[in-house]
């Protein structure tokens, strides 16, 4: 410990250089924690997943209806330990479109699916008590200034009340959140009261969007999928289910190239700065060679000169990709409440952390081992007549 | 020696020792063609998406949706109400006297694109005959147009392009039907290029609809005036709740959600790389200076003044800047320009298919910011150079 101000007073030998190296580093990291988040809040989806849940739809396109009438056949399915349906709303909130989702639900079943769901008791017992009850995540409440207890007005774009209007009113009694940020992004919805909306609304009576299942065991999910699909063959509303999972998948997949595209260009420009400053600071400690053989004159000995290169390039960029993952980590918590609601919950997995030391450790290792090596093995003399 | 001479001298020098520099000038260089490069093709991605949506659509021609309907997808128009409204005064009729409105429904059918197994949502129109007469932009380009009453379907170019089994002479199966894919058609790169186009009447049966989603019409009067016309007189009839839209009002709607989120993809990951590049421009600038300082020392010690010697350091950020902007721009254009890509259009909930379009906007706007990012990493350094006395450069150069 006693060589760090040694160290310290090499790094800032050029103050300008070190503090600009320095800085393109922390914009390197900062850029590679912003996409991580980004990157791990898309996949949050899949890993939330509840490998125990299936999800049934009609078999050729998701946006077609099922009969609810399907749910006791299904619960008979062996296997099957629990069922749940939810029904698109087609929300327009404010006059936006698709502002955020609107499932229409049984509320008992619906949450009893979702126990990643918090939702306090009493409020829970009023959305299933309350015919026109409706409950939101929490931060859709935040986004928008909702209060438990007020009324809720949302226009559908797709389901019109007895009357032909567009306009529908619910009554917001709870308002339900999830610990994990990775679940967090599911709750980014408005969840009614199937029994209202159902009787109200003027067409597609007795219809609902999808089943999601329970299984006892996950090993025997694929199983009681085919089981299931099966129970409906030929029927006018064929199904297809599959784990949770698949469809969380397959549904980035229809985002499809433009995500990877965009995650492949980031990754070439994150190298790209991190090569190029690479360079910078392997050019800077070729320039202090002559000052390196001085030290070895004075009688440090070649590791310790090689070890004070290493050192000085690992606390350079040590300090640099921390600080920009911490800066980071401080921008996401402003970029979570501009866009709550419309993107999922970004936040930094421990993963993303651990590949940064990896990346911080690999730049500080090959821009400082070529130099370190060579002053390892530096003849005073030569260095002192200046032949490098 | 008049200063714009000295600054040229000082420049020539500078940039001829410019290969002795190949190190640091080549951080600026690779630096700022990094910055254009994503800027430019971020933003031909959205410029392509765009354009694919804002090319779609005649402003002569209308979409009527029913009220509170911002997308076809949730729109519903039932088979009398299509009826009336393509009879409505405002719209025009062909040379036989049939009006030139075609009712259509939409729906998703799910296809893998090319060499993937994963379902998408691919647009699957069913259009009226007349349909052709409506969109004149139309053109098959291969095999033939639809037979009525049978179970046939047109492709656009770009989902037969995206999207697997839909060559002419294949049959795909949706539902309990099968369809045989007779031709290919292209429509100016628009967003009915990403679809799959059958006959309305078998798609009603076969999807077992009862009604349309939509009716796309031609105006008769395409100013502003024809177009309120025609919202008065279904405003006037009570078994008409629809709302006309233009359609480039309409389509340019759908490319609201993300586009804008492209354009902010873009901006905010070149801003990041150009605050990077910056420091890598200053950094290189700097050191370009500290090892000229006896040179430049010595130029002001015979009568060169400080501007020219700014200006000079200036020039040769500004120039290492411009050759990494045209080397971003040329890599953008070369692996970019004119490749397709499919996505979900969030407005619509189904897939659009595009190409990136590099325009020559897209282009002089990464080369402002290469300029800028120059400027910001030049000015720094040449007013360093400037200022250092003379004598405190030379003794310790």
């Amino acid at each position: 410990m006693k060589y760090v101000p040694l160290l310290w007073a090499q790094l800032f030998r050029r103050k300008t250089r070190t503090v600009l190296t320095l800085l393109s580093i922390v914009i390197a990291f900062l850029l590679f924690g912003l996409l991580q988040a980004v990157q791990t809040a898309f996949e949050a989806g899949a890993d939330s997943a509840d490998a125990k849940r299936l999800l049934t739809i009609a078999r050729y396109s998701m946006i077609e209806p099922l009969p609810m009438a399907y749910a006791p056949r299904i619960e008979r399915v062996p296997g099957v330990i629990a069922v749940a349906y939810a029904d698109w709303f087609g929300a327009k909130y404010q006059n936006e479109s698709n502002a955020f989702a609107v499932f229409a639900v049984d509320p008992d079943h619906y949450l009893a699916m979702y126990p990643e769901y918090s939702i306090a008791p009493a409020q829970r017992e009023a959305f299933v008590k309350t015919r026109t009850g409706a409950v939101a995540g929490k931060r859709l409440m935040d986004r928008y200034g909702w209060k438990v207890g007020q009324k809720l007005p949302i226009a559908s774009e797709i389901h019109t009340k007895k009357d032909g209007s567009l306009d529908w009113q619910f009554d917001l009694v709870g308002v339900f959140d999830a610990e994990d940020p990775a679940v967090r992004a599911n709750t980014d919805v408005v969840l009614i009261n199937v029994a209202y909306f159902d009787e109200a609304r003027q067409s597609g009576r007795g219809k609902t969007g999808w089943y999601i299942i329970r299984v006892a065991d996950a090993e025997q999910a694929r199983t009681i999928a085919a089981d299931i699909d099966r129970q409906f063959m030929n029927s006018p509303d064929e199904t297809k289910t599959a784990p949770e999972k698949e469809f969380v998948l397959a549904f980035a997949k229809q985002i499809g190239d433009i995500g990877a595209l965009v995650t492949r260009i980031l990754l070439a420009v994150f190298f790209t700065i991190l090569i190029l400053t690479g360079n910078t600071m392997a050019q800077a400690i070729r320039e202090r060679i002559p000052e390196l053989a001085i030290l070895k004159t004075l009688g440090f000995s070649d590791v310790a000169v090689t070890a004070f290169v290493l050192g000085e390039a690992g606390l350079l960029v040590g300090i640099g990709a921390a600080l920009g993952m911490l800066g980071a980590v401080g921008m996401l918590s402003p970029l979570n409440g501009a866009t709550g609601g419309r993107f999922p919950p970004l936040f930094i997995e421990p993963a993303t952390w651990g590949w940064a030391a990896a990346i911080a450790a690999l730049l500080a290792g090959a821009v400082a081992l070529p130099p370190g090596v060579r002053v390892h093995r530096l003849r005073i003399v030569d260095a002192l007549a200046g032949h490098r | 020696m008049s200063s714009l001479n000295q600054i040229v001298q000082i420049a020539l020098i500078n940039l001829r020792t410019l290969p002795q520099r190949l190190g640091t000038s080549l951080v600026v260089v690779v630096g700022i063609a990094g910055v254009v490069g994503v800027l430019v093709s971020v933003l031909a991605m959205g410029e392509g998406f765009r354009h694919t949506l804002a090319s779609t659509g005649r402003p002569g021609r209308v979409i009527m949706l029913r009220s509170g309907s911002d997308a076809e997808m949730s729109s519903g128009i039932a088979r009398d109400q299509a009826t009336l409204l393509a009879s409505l005064p405002g719209i025009a009729r062909d040379e036989a006297g049939r009006p030139l409105a075609s009712a259509e429904l939409v729906v998703m059918v799910d296809l893998p694109r090319r060499g993937q197994t994963d379902p998408t949502n691919v647009p699957f129109r069913g259009v009226q005959p007349t349909a052709f007469g409506v969109r004149d932009e139309l053109r098959i380009v291969e095999g033939r147009a639809l037979a009525r009453g049978v179970r046939e379907v047109i492709v656009g170019r770009k989902a037969a392009r995206e999207f697997a089994g839909l060559s002419v002479g294949s049959r795909i199966a949706f539902r309990d039907s099968d369809w045989t894919v007779v031709g290919i058609f292209a429509s100016g790169g628009d967003v009915h290029e990403s679809e799959i186009w059958a006959d309305a009447e078998v798609a009603l049966s076969a999807f077992r609809r009862t009604g349309f989603q939509s009716v796309t019409a031609v105006l008769t009067d395409t100013s502003p005036a024809g177009v309120e016309a025609l919202r008065a007189a279904i405003a006037r009839d009570r078994r008409l709740s629809v709302n006309a839209l233009r359609e480039p009002e309409y389509y340019a709607k759908q490319a609201s959600v993300l586009s804008k989120l492209i354009g902010v993809l873009g901006y905010s990951v070149a801003t990041f790389m150009a605050i990077g590049a910056t420091f890598g421009a200053l950094n290189c600038m700097y050191s370009a200076i500290a090892s000229r300082q006896t040179e430049i020392a010595t130029l002001r010690a015979i009568g060169f003044g400080g501007a020219p010697v700014v200006a000079s350091v200036m020039i040769e950020a500004l120039v290492l800047a411009l050759v990494g902007g045209v080397l971003g721009g040329t890599l953008a254009y070369v692996y970019c320009d004119g490749a397709t890509l499919s996505t979900l259009n969030f407005n619509t909930f189904s897939q659009v298919a595009f190409d990136f379009r590099v325009t020559p906007g897209l282009l002089a706007r990464g080369l402002v910011w290469a300029l800028v990012i120059g400027v910001a990493g030049g000015l720094l350094p040449a007013i360093r150079a400037a200022r250092v006395p003379v004598t405190v450069a030379l003794r310790t150069g």
